[in-house]
């Protein structure tokens, strides 16, 4: 499964990093704390997260995630824009809180 | 040049969890017996009780950086401090509208009030002071550079409400005028593990909120007289001006 496949099931809404829309998704992972993805995400995994600075990308590209879904309709921060686009890694918003979004998520990664 | 003690994070009986002895009065006079010739007032996202401590302080010779422990969006905590009133007020407006409208229940978070020379109130904060502000760490950095202000992430070397337990690491390009630590960094050895914040200038204080913590560790400025500028200038190194952390 790859990010572009469930752009349109999530109702997400790409903000950044289209270079990425073809990572292939192994999982994902959900934290708000940047030293706990650091230390427990794996590499491939769709990070959803309410974090917006710029970190995120580092992070994302430091553990070789797929892409990064922000909840509850957040906005990614000017940096954070900049900085997926260098990287290709994509952050995608969606309307939807961390429960609603983890538990489709999990649904079809289960599959 | 000569030798200046500052302890530049002190918290007010403003802050709803400093201690209810920490009106200006008592703060002056600890800092005076603890031998500081600069302070820092610094409640969590106000201003409002920098103007009374400042007049207090300066009758005993003592300056007053005036200006806020601000929380980010992230729940990072930073120092923010502005040269004059025009810009403390500005700075304070921007706190006003970006602090969420929830309110402070004093049995749980305790008292947000300002009092004035004679300990009488003179101000109480409705809203809960310790949320974050709706506004992100580089936002904020931003604004208070916009006014001229000095920001300086908070206790960086704590477990909780720090820039690395918030955002990991330190980010490429971090605009701070400096970085502190706490008391406890006497101890960690925090700047001996990360040697990425020697690029940066350092100071520590107490992030006193009781009477008997202010001046608990102090920074050394070496300036010709003490003056906002004279502080900027020490912290960006002009002129063999320089800070050192005790």
């Amino acid at each position: 499964m790859k990010i572009a496949d469930i752009i349109e099931t999530l109702d997400l809404k790409l903000i950044s990093g289209a270079g990425g829309l073809q990572n292939e998704i192994t999982g994902c992972y959900v934290s708000d704390l940047l030293s706990d993805v650091i230390g427990n995400a794996r590499e491939g995994e769709l990070w959803i997260t309410l974090q917006t600075h710029q970190n995120i990308i580092a992070v994302a590209s430091l553990k070789d995630l797929a892409a990064i879904i922000l909840v509850r309709g957040l906005t990614a921060e000017e940096g954070t824009i900049e900085k997926s686009n260098l990287e290709n890694i994509p952050v995608l918003t969606t309307t939807l809180d961390t429960f609603s979004v983890a538990g489709i998520l999990y649904q079809l990664i289960k599959k | 040049m000569r030798t200046f003690r500052a302890d530049l994070h002190i918290h007010t009986v403003l802050s709803p969890c400093g201690d209810l002895a920490m009106s200006p009065g008592r703060i002056v006079e600890e800092a005076s017996r603890k031998g500081l010739d600069i302070i820092g007032i610094t409640d969590h996202n106000s201003t409002r009780q920098c103007g009374i401590t400042a007049r207090m302080a300066s009758a005993k010779g003592i300056y007053v950086m005036q200006g806020a422990e601000v929380t980010t969006k992230e729940e990072v905590h930073c120092l923010a401090f502005f040269e004059n009133s025009d810009t403390l007020d500005s700075f304070q407006v921007y706190l006003d509208s970006n602090l969420p409208e929830i309110m402070n229940d004093t049995s749980k978070f305790g008292y947000q009030v300002v009092v004035d020379e004679d300990e009488n109130i003179v101000y109480e904060e409705d809203k809960l002071l310790i949320n974050a502000l709706d506004k992100g760490m580089d936002e904020i950095e931003s604004f208070v550079h916009s006014l001229n202000g000095l920001f300086i992430p908070a206790h960086i070397d704590k477990s909780k409400n720090s820039i690395y337990s918030q955002l990991g690491f330190l980010p490429a390009g971090l605009n701070a005028d400096a970085l502190e630590l706490s008391p406890a960094s006497l101890h960690n050895k925090f700047e001996e593990k990360h040697y990425e914040i020697n690029n940066y200038q350092t100071i520590r204080s107490s992030d006193a909120h009781f009477p008997e913590e202010i001046g608990r560790v102090h920074t050394e400025f070496y300036i010709p007289q003490v003056s906002f500028r004279e502080i900027r200038a020490a912290l960006k190194g002009v002129d063999g001006r320089k800070t050192e952390i005790r």
